[in-house]
């Protein structure tokens, strides 16, 4: 490995983690196209920060389009409250007419200077470590690397002072209200170090890959886990794998990093997506289906136990009575049958004192609907687990 | 070239009357399927599927290595497509929202596309240059045969909007009843959702991956100010739409430098800051004035009402009393008094203020009123 890629390999991974920790609550408080609103939208901010700068990675320029980014979050709030449109619909609105007014601003003044819409959209981390930053003549490392780098010691630092702060505004907005905690500092806060990351990210790797960076490890890591703390880790793991990974990717194909990183990215999502324990696709079906069964079991023990006449009770009927089109009710017998439940004796099924006790439980909970007469029946019946 | 030769020009120059007739058509498909995304609450799919069409325009380049448009919408129909329907399993099937789900999307489909376009971009094939116009659009890029195919694709948009109007707006409005009616939503859905898919697809060439969702969401939005009704909206929409096309095409095309996409989505936008605020029911400025009004008048009852009060108290209702005893907490200003002489309901002698007949008349209708209203 060259100087050059380990110091690609290592931006990306520093992005990785910059953007992973915002995206991490933009993901639970419901606001992942903000980010994309965001990005799209700091655009003039950056136009008129670098007609003013004349250089790309300047702080002022930083702070203006940061300042876009904040202006974006008022305006889709102001026109939301206005009450006209939806709150989606407002988003939609706003950025796009933000990054037309910045791509007419480059069309217009911009022709011969070197601020190509392309190159912002999608970024070149290729071309990152030749950009040096050199202090009192030395050389000091590339220049994205300085500002990815400040930029995530600041997040890192907020993120340790706020976290509580943080925890509690996302998932109790009332109690951190309550408590004294300004949800609306806390709300702007979070947007300010977004736009901040977005920016620092955006010369990097582009518009559309700070999106993909801040929503897809994090969403990724919320179909493993419930907890805050283990889901900025996994988030912020996932970043740094499909960075380094999709660095190497685009080096075998000779395409864009940032179109690979991305790619990995949605590679590791569909898997988690399909194949994640508790809440991916193939558990979730698994359990529908479980549940469909026996529900079908529950019912059909209720009839059984409604009904002493025999004819009522041939398995022959069982079919048509309770209406199992979907479910074979071949499997709902065996199911039974191998529980103790029922037992069948010419094809006449009878309940057993194991099953006509289930059932009358069964009733109380579906009475009731108090978890407490459950507790105990939890552990051998499906169903109730939720 | 200035606006005046432009008009003069869009019905002689070809170029300029395919452009202006494509993105006229462009807009007013956007706009009436773009109606039906802002009340279905999908305004952001539209971001979400643009960019999720970019793979499929890429992968079809590289299955037939042509460029025919045609080709190429078809890819990005059916990558945009997918996305959709990946986007509606994230949310059906796990507790990730619709906002992640849609962002995943775009991002993750929009990279992989960079991705295949950078890879074309390497392949020793002289035609692939040219595949970037979707990004950002390239209306000059617009031939006869794309206007025909918009044409057509508006043409059957139409004929199923009218079709199935009846089962399309009850699945907007009710879904719950519809489906107790019978109708099979699922259906319907797809079918409403296809639909929006193919708009925005079909306006990739023209505005590009980043703007289309503007396109979609603008007249919509501007549209739905003016009414409540489904139809006019959709009819207004498809207006909105179709004038952004044409006004965007004449200023792009009268200035240099101006690219067409955003141009058409800036006065998109200016539609709908008029909408919002001049719009005579729910627009800002109307919502204002019936507001200050509104104050005005019950400055005016309280005054009234207050008046009456004191007048109740003797047995002549026209006994004069000081304007002094009158504060602003009753509502008094000097306006409000002007306009109760105005109204012929309060006299006025020097520094004292008397009732008149019919202004104790109705300050006694004003308190029945209000005492009815109470109950």
């Amino acid at each position: 490995m060259s100087n050059a890629q380990i110091e690609i390999q290592l931006i990306a991974s520093l992005v990785a983690i910059a953007c992973a920790i915002p995206g991490t609550f933009l993901v639970l408080r419901k606001m992942a196209m903000i980010s994309d609103a965001i990005s799209h939208s700091i655009l003039p901010g950056i136009v008129v920060g670098f007609f003013i700068t004349q250089d790309l990675n300047s702080p002022l320029l930083i702070l203006l389009a940061a300042l876009t980014g904040v202006i974006t979050v008022v305006l889709v709030e102001y026109i939301q409250k206005t009450g006209l449109v939806k709150e989606d619909t407002a988003i939609g609105l706003v950025f796009p007419v933000l990054f037309s007014i910045g791509v007419l601003m480059i069309a217009k003044k911009a022709n011969d200077v070197h601020l190509d819409i392309d190159a912002v959209l999608v970024g070149e981390l290729a071309l990152a470590p030749f950009d040096r930053l050199l202090i009192s003549g030395v050389d000091v490392g590339p220049k994205s690397l300085w500002v990815i780098g400040s930029i995530l010691i600041i997040t890192i630092v907020l993120l340790l002072a706020f976290f509580k702060e943080l925890k509690l505004s996302t998932f109790d907005k009332g109690l951190a209200a309550s408590l004294g905690f300004s949800p609306v500092i806390i709300h702007y806060g979070l947007m300010t170090v977004s736009s901040i990351t977005t920016v620092g990210a955006f010369d990097a790797v582009g518009a559309i890959l700070v999106v993909a960076l801040m929503i897809a490890p994090a969403a990724t890591a919320y179909l493993l886990t419930t907890d805050l703390k283990k889901m900025l880790i996994f988030s912020i793991v996932f970043g740094i794998f499909s960075a380094i990974s999709g660095y190497w990717l685009a080096h075998g194909l000779d395409a864009s990093i940032a179109g690979s990183i991305s790619t990995v990215l949605g590679l590791l999502f569909l898997l988690v997506y399909l194949f994640a324990p508790n809440k991916g696709v193939i558990a979730v079906l698994y359990r529908e289906k479980q549940q469909r069964i026996e529900v079908s079991l529950l019912t059909f023990l209720l009839h059984l136990k409604n009904h002493d006449e025999e004819n009522e009770r041939h398995v022959n009927h069982l079919n048509e009575h309770i209406n199992w089109q979907k479910v074979r009710s071949k499997t709902v017998l065996e199911l039974a049958l191998k529980n103790n439940m029922i037992v069948i004796n010419h094809k006449i099924v009878s309940l057993t004192s194991k099953g006509d006790e289930f059932t009358t439980k069964a009733i109380d909970y579906i009475i009731t609907n108090e978890d407490a007469q459950i507790e105990d029946m939890k552990d051998d019946f499906f169903l109730f687990r939720g | 070239m200035d606006i005046q030769d432009y008009f003069s020009l869009v019905f002689t120059d070809y170029t300029l009357r395919t452009i202006t007739l494509g993105t006229a058509i462009l807009g007013a498909v956007t706009g009436m399927l773009g109606s039906f995304a802002v009340l279905r609450k999908q305004s952001l799919l539209g971001d979400a599927i643009s960019h999720a069409a970019l793979p499929g325009i890429a992968i079809s380049f590289l299955i037939t290595g042509a460029k025919d448009s045609n080709t190429l919408l078809l890819g990005a129909l059916v990558s945009g497509l997918i996305g959709t329907f990946w986007i509606r399993g994230i949310v059906t099937k796990t507790h990730l929202k619709s906002d992640t789900a849609l962002g995943l999307i775009l991002s993750l489909f929009f990279g992989f596309g960079m991705l295949l376009l950078t890879f074309i971009q390497k392949q020793p094939n002289a035609n692939q240059a040219g595949l970037d116009k979707y990004l950002f659009g390239q209306a000059a890029t617009l031939v006869e045969s794309d206007v025909w195919m918009m044409a057509i694709v508006t043409g059957i948009c139409l004929f199923v909007l009218l079709l199935f109007w009846k089962e399309f707006k009850i699945l907007l409005f009710d879904k719950d009843y519809a489906k107790t009616l019978g109708f099979n939503t699922k259906a319907i859905d797809i079918l409403i959702t296809s639909f929006i898919v193919l708009a925005i697809v079909l306006g990739l060439q023209t505005v590009g991956v980043v703007l289309m969702s503007a396109m979609l969401l603008a007249p919509a939005a501007a549209a739905r100010q003016w009414t409540n009704s489904l139809a006019t909206m959709v009819f207004l929409a498809a207006i909105f739409g179709a004038f952004s096309g044409v006004f965007g095409t004449a200023i792009s095309a009268s200035q240099n430098n101006l690219s067409t996409g955003p141009v058409i989505v800036l006065v998109a936008a200016v539609f709908v800051l008029i909408s919002f605020i001049f719009s005579p029911s729910r627009g800002l400025l109307f919502k204002q004035i019936r507001f200050i009004k509104n104050r005005r008048d019950l400055e005016l009852h309280k005054t009234l009402a207050f008046m009456y009060n004191i007048a109740e108290t003797h047995d002549d209702i026209s006994h004069p009393h000081e304007i002094k005893i009158l504060n602003s907490f009753q509502g008094y200003t000097k306006g409000t008094l002007k306009k109760l002489v105005e109204k012929d309901y309060v006299t006025l002698k020097g520094s004292t203020w008397s009732l008149t007949d019919e202004g104790f008349k109705s300050a006694l209708n004003l308190y029945n009123q209000l005492t009815r209203n109470d109950e």
